[in-house]
């Protein structure tokens, strides 16, 4: 039977991404779980610097712009501001995880309350496609024309390996946006992740492998293969870090 | 107590920073430690939880300015320091807080020179600072003080201003002065006691932002309001002074003094001490009689920062071309001999004046 699906309020302005691009998901995601769990008018997006500058325009919450890479320490500092209020970072993996790799490691070193969403696509997407530090081995992009070398640009990072396997965070997850099966157990990881903030159990993040068929140079439905084939079987699924023993 | 005047104790100009703050509202602090201005964050690492108020020490100087910048946002009087260094470090927030007009406070205690420097107190960060010091086209209202209790006033109002005009404050401290005690006497604590309604609280409020393109003519609406408001300074004897002297923070102290000695020798000489150093105090120039023949500025750089305001102060307040000249000494506060000693070549015209 089919379902009717609202749409909520906070994507009411369609997004500003390019088409097959993985973030609109994503935003979905979170504005659906803002709203069943009631906090629609009480969060704040500290937005990164790259494609999600766009969500300035289009994000119907509370939003504030940073500083590239210093998201999650801006939200700390509004975490002491609003205790009482959600707030999430939301980052690119260039922004979180390259030149804000120090912020991003602090935030979860000190186990600061707040939920990080940080979508990897593998490229700094926003400059027209530049190798990131998630830039698959042999992967082409504008500044590896030929492939990424990874004997001089280091293999793909995993940070939500790193947080987990070294911090006492609350929640950390890794999910993807290829499949309507994997955006569903996404969304499960977005839920978790705005409950640990809520029950005050400290930092979460979420990484969720996101298309980018425009700066990947190829179409909506090879990105959704390409991701399959070659991304995640480097950047596994799943939970890493869970509260209550409960640990993936 | 209430209505008992609080007695006059010795202070020592970093603590006296840090509790002035307090004084004056501050609820977050975000630091990291730098001589000579670390006494400011181990003061307030113990004595804002004290206050049931919030201290960090961050990882570094750039977490910490957007550590402030998110708890700007959300309304709470918001507060960071460093020495040069740190400064230069925390530029790219600083402009992001100007281009969003949120309130803060930042504290300078200079030290000399660029890259690592050395500890001598010094002025040298005197271009930077007000000039913005980020990119962008924006200033930052500075105020520097020259006595320990001069700091505890001035940043008792900090935070009020910033909140006035939605735009950081800057304490443009010295080394020497933020290690050197003085009696002084604190404040009562203050609160702001009500929620700046502009300010990040979730439900997506008006922010009162204004759209980008209308930026250049907000900030320029903002900026010029500041100039025509905040500039603040001190006259000694420039009534009817044929030489000023124009010092700021502790060389004003020595230029004082040889204004003082001068005087008694029957010598037309005067002081403007600039407290505001952005907006520039070009009215106290504006309001100086004809027969200036020269200025003198007395400040601990290298080259001349300083001077250069003096100047364009003084084609402000004069049209015919007074000479502007200058005595820098480096990572010395200049010494009031010494300042004689110029006064008399700059008299005599064997000092080359400098514009």
């Amino acid at each position: 039977m089919a379902v009717a699906r609202k749409i909520p309020k906070i994507m009411e302005t369609p997004t500003a991404f390019c088409a097959g691009c993985g973030h609109g998901i994503l935003n979905r995601l979170i504005a659906e779980v803002l709203e069943e769990k009631g906090y629609e008018k009480n969060h704040i997006m500290i937005l990164g610097v790259g494609c999600d500058c766009n969500m300035n325009f289009t994000w119907g919450g509370d939003k504030l712009q940073c500083a590239h890479g210093r998201a999650t320490s801006a939200a700390r500092g509004a975490k002491y501001g609003r205790p009482d209020t959600l707030i999430i970072s939301y980052q690119g993996d260039g922004d979180a995880y390259v030149i804000g790799f120090s912020d991003t490691m602090n935030v979860a070193y000190v186990n600061a309350n707040i939920t990080t969403f940080v979508v990897n696509n593998t490229n700094y997407a926003m400059t027209g496609g530049q190798m990131s530090w998630t830039t698959m081995p042999g992967q082409s992009t504008t500044t590896s024309v030929a492939g990424r070398d990874c004997e001089s640009t280091g293999t793909p990072i995993k940070v939500p390996e790193i947080i987990a396997g070294n911090f006492d965070v609350a929640y950390v997850a890794r999910g993807s946006l290829h499949s309507a099966k994997e955006i569903n157990k996404t969304k499960k990881y977005v839920r978790n992740a705005i409950e640990a903030q809520l029950n005050q159990e400290g930092f979460s993040l979420v990484e969720v492998i996101a298309q980018c068929p425009t700066n990947w140079r190829v179409s909506t439905m090879d990105a959704n293969e390409w991701m399959k084939e070659k991304v995640i079987p480097y950047y596994s699924l799943g939970e890493f870090k869970k509260r209550g023993g409960d640990e993936a | 107590m209430k209505g008992v005047k609080s007695m006059k104790e010795m202070w020592k100009g970093n603590h006296a920073i840090a509790e002035g703050a307090l004084r004056g509202g501050l609820e977050f602090y975000a630091g990291y430690p730098i001589t000579p201005q670390t006494e400011v964050m181990e003061y307030l690492s113990y004595r804002m939880p004290e206050l049931g108020r919030h201290f960090i020490q961050a990882e570094n100087e750039i977490a910490a300015i957007n550590m402030v910048f998110g708890a700007s946002a959300t309304g709470k009087r918001s507060m960071t320091g460093s020495s040069g260094p740190g400064i230069s470090l925390k530029q790219e927030g600083i402009s992001y807080m100007c281009y969003n007009d949120l309130p803060c406070v930042i504290v300078n205690v200079q030290r000399w020179g660029a890259a690592l420097g050395t500890l001598d107190s010094s002025q040298t960060d005197y271009l930077r600072d007000t000039r913005g010091g980020g990119h962008g086209d924006y200033r930052l209202i500075v105020w520097a003080p020259n006595s320990i209790q001069e700091t505890v006033d001035l940043l008792y109002e900090a935070f009020e201003k910033s909140e006035e005009y939605r735009n950081p404050v800057e304490i443009y401290s010295e080394a020497a002065l933020g290690q050197m005690m003085e009696p002084c006497e604190m404040p009562e604590l203050k609160e702001r006691g009500y929620d700046l309604d502009w300010s990040w609280d979730g439900t997506d409020r008006d922010h009162k932002r204004v759209a980008q393109q209308d930026k250049p003519a907000h900030h320029k609406a903002k900026y010029k309001k500041i100039i025509e408001n905040e500039q603040r300074w001190e006259s000694v004897e420039t009534d009817d002074a044929e030489y000023v002297f124009v010092a700021l923070g502790l060389p004003s102290r020595v230029a004082r003094d040889a204004v003082k000695r001068l005087r008694a020798d029957g010598e037309k000489v005067g002081l403007i001490r600039p407290i505001a150093i952005w907006p520039y105090p070009v009215k106290a120039f504006e309001e100086l009689h004809e027969g200036v023949r020269g200025f003198l500025s007395i400040e601990s750089t290298d080259m001349g920062q300083h001077v250069e305001d003096v100047a364009l102060a003084a084609k402000r307040g004069f049209e015919a071309n007074i000479p502007v000249y200058l005595h820098a000494t480096n990572q010395k506060i200049p010494k009031v001999k010494e300042v004689i000693e110029v006064y008399r070549q700059m008299k005599k015209g064997e000092l080359k004046e400098a514009f």
